[in-house]
């Protein structure tokens, strides 16, 4: 992992990061982070508190800087991605606006710059579809408070896939929601990753969540943060609950449980 | 997609128009709202008011008349027992009219008290707008620069801690005995509370909402119109809330400093001829002008706070 690929190949890869550096005054956030990305992958990230997991997808999405290495999405610098829309973002809380209904919270990065010409790519999917996508096409006109912690964090996922982004970054999105809702979201997002072929950078704290979801599993360590292993995944898709209870799972999950305990 | 089998998932409110109408003028709603105004700042509370407690009623029907009914029926009690007090101890009618007096002089009075109510309404209103409207512009320079907020909150911190009696008489000299002066105090005495709860409302944006608009590379208008503004509109009813009644305070202590007309002229006059019977209507004729503006406020908030 890390070597450097010659130039020309920085296409192929939805994210790419060189050793990295992100520094809070004088707190190591993260060192020497190198990965590359392959589009269409769905790679999750896994560490102890503190481990700078957010700081990753923070780091590539250009909400903060890096201190020094390189970091590129798609073949562009972090900025001009972002100014491209060519990712999105999904927080641990939904981040609906509550006075905007749920297919006027879809639509918002379709008005957002819309004024300044800019040019906003738009999915082959309507906002209506995109939230039949999510399973909720009978409430378009609910308010966020209308609805529940998992509905609402499906409003924010089509609203985050409305301007047809490649890569898809999302942190902890269903880390505060109940295991049964968490488990019927998983196969949800297994599914629209399937359908729209985004590419998924996937931070959560919940080991099986890392090993169900994830064809490799970023593991990181704290103090400072650092990428100690990548663990691929050998389970094939499509993946169903029941996975969950075979050998092999749990395999992958007592090995990421050790390598977590002994940091 | 299998689609919405979330657990729980709420259904969305009924509207029953009636239902809300009976809500926003039932007694116990207007009382507990006019509890915001007794602290400067007011964090939006949505119905924090409805905390379930033990009434030993079962029906809600009845719970729901009871509800209406016992402060209504403690106001008709303490009236009844102040009319029964006047009359018992014969308290002359120059030192405590009884209630029937002063109901009386309201009927008798009325165009007197009207003539002196639609000044008084006047200058409360204007107040209201241009002490709320300033207060708004200067929250959103506030919010947009360190500097003006650094340069100007001192100041508007000391006139807000000036009393507004000592304040009136300087502004009485300045603008004069006219309007004028009553709706720049009325203006004055509305704009502290706005500007603290406006400002609050603008920052009132989580920092996460705020990541969101970098990401989508928002610019600072489009901040502004689309998400800080709007998440301010709770913050801002709450202040104009305190505002409807403390600027009909503003306009009255204006009036008492020098003028001919409106409530607190009025309220001047009677004292010192002796005339509480008017006294009395006058003081619950501002009083009524506080409660309908405060209800104008509240409707206004229940047609745009929708969420």
């Amino acid at each position: 992992m890390g070597a450097a690929d010659p130039a020309g190949a920085a296409h192929d890869y939805a994210a790419v990061l060189r050793n990295a550096v992100v520094r809070f005054g004088n707190f190591t956030a993260l060192q020497d982070i190198s990965l590359e990305l392959e589009q269409g992958a769905f790679w999750t990230i896994l560490g102890p508190s503190g481990c700078g997991k957010s700081t990753m997808l923070r780091l590539v999405s250009d909400l903060v800087p890096a201190a020094s290495g390189e970091v590129s999405v798609l073949g562009k610098s972090t900025e001009e991605a972002r100014l491209a829309r060519e990712f999105a973002f999904v927080f641990q809380d939904a981040t609906l606006l509550p006075w905007r209904t749920a297919l006027k919270n879809v639509e918002l990065p379709l008005e957002i710059g819309r004024r300044r010409n800019i040019k906003i790519p738009v999915s082959d999917r309507s906002p209506r579809e995109l939230l039949a996508l999510v399973g909720l096409q009978d409430r378009e006109d609910a308010l966020p408070r209308e609805l529940s912690g998992g509905m609402r964090q499906r409003v924010a996922i089509a609203r985050a896939l409305v301007c047809q982004p490649k890569l898809l970054l999302m942190d902890e999105p269903f880390g505060a929601l109940d295991e049964m809702t968490r488990d019927h979201l998983n196969l949800q997002l297994l599914q629209i990753w399937a359908e729209t072929g985004v590419t998924i950078l996937f931070v959560t704290h919940s080991i099986p969540e890392a090993v169900f979801l994830g064809q490799k599993v970023l593991m990181l360590g704290a103090n400072p943060g650092r990428l100690r292993e990548i663990v691929d995944i050998d389970i094939p898709s499509p993946r169903a609950i029941k996975v969950r209870d075979t050998q092999e799972f749990t395999k992958y999950t007592a090995y990421l449980r050790r390598l977590l305990e002994a940091d | 997609m299998s689609g919405a089998n979330d657990r729980d998932p709420p259904t969305p409110k009924a509207s029953a128009g009636s239902k809300k109408f009976q809500r926003w003028f039932s007694p116990t709603f207007l009382m507990v709202s006019v509890r915001g105004r007794h602290g400067a700042i007011v964090v939006p509370q949505r119905d924090a008011f409805r905390l379930p407690r033990q009434t030993g009623v079962a029906d809600p029907a009845l719970r729901r008349l009871l509800g209406h009914a016992i402060p209504v029926g403690t106001a008709i009690g303490i009236f009844l027992i102040w009319e029964a007090g006047v009359r018992v101890f014969q308290v002359p009618t120059y030192i405590a009219p009884a209630p029937s007096d002063v109901g009386r002089t309201l009927v008798e009075q009325w165009p007197l008290l009207m003539r002196n109510f639609w000044p008084t309404f006047y200058e409360s209103i204007m107040g209201f707008l241009f002490g709320n409207m300033a207060a708004i512009l200067i929250a959103v320079a506030f919010v947009h620069s360190r500097t003006v907020e650094r340069a100007f909150f001192p100041i508007a911190v000391f006139i807000n801690t000036i009393p507004i009696l000592a304040i009136a008489p300087i502004l009485v000299l300045i603008f004069g005995a006219g309007l004028t002066a009553k709706v720049v105090i009325a203006a004055l005495i509305c704009f502290f509370p706005t500007l603290v709860n406006m400002v609050r409302g603008l920052q009132a944006v989580s920092p996460e909402t705020l990541e969101l608009a970098r990401i989508l590379s928002a610019s600072r208008s489009e901040v502004f119109w689309k998400i800080r503004l709007p998440s301010s509109l709770p913050f801002l009813f709450s202040a104009l809330k305190i505002a409807a009644t403390t600027c009909v305070i503003g306009a009255i202590v204006g009036e008492w400093v020098g003028a001919n007309s409106g409530l607190g002229a009025l309220i001047i006059d009677s004292t010192f001829n002796f005339r509480s019977s008017l006294l009395y209507a006058t003081v619950f004729l501002s009083s009524g002008l506080s409660v309908m503006l405060f209800a104008l406020v509240t409707i206004a908030e229940k047609l745009v706070v929708r969420w």
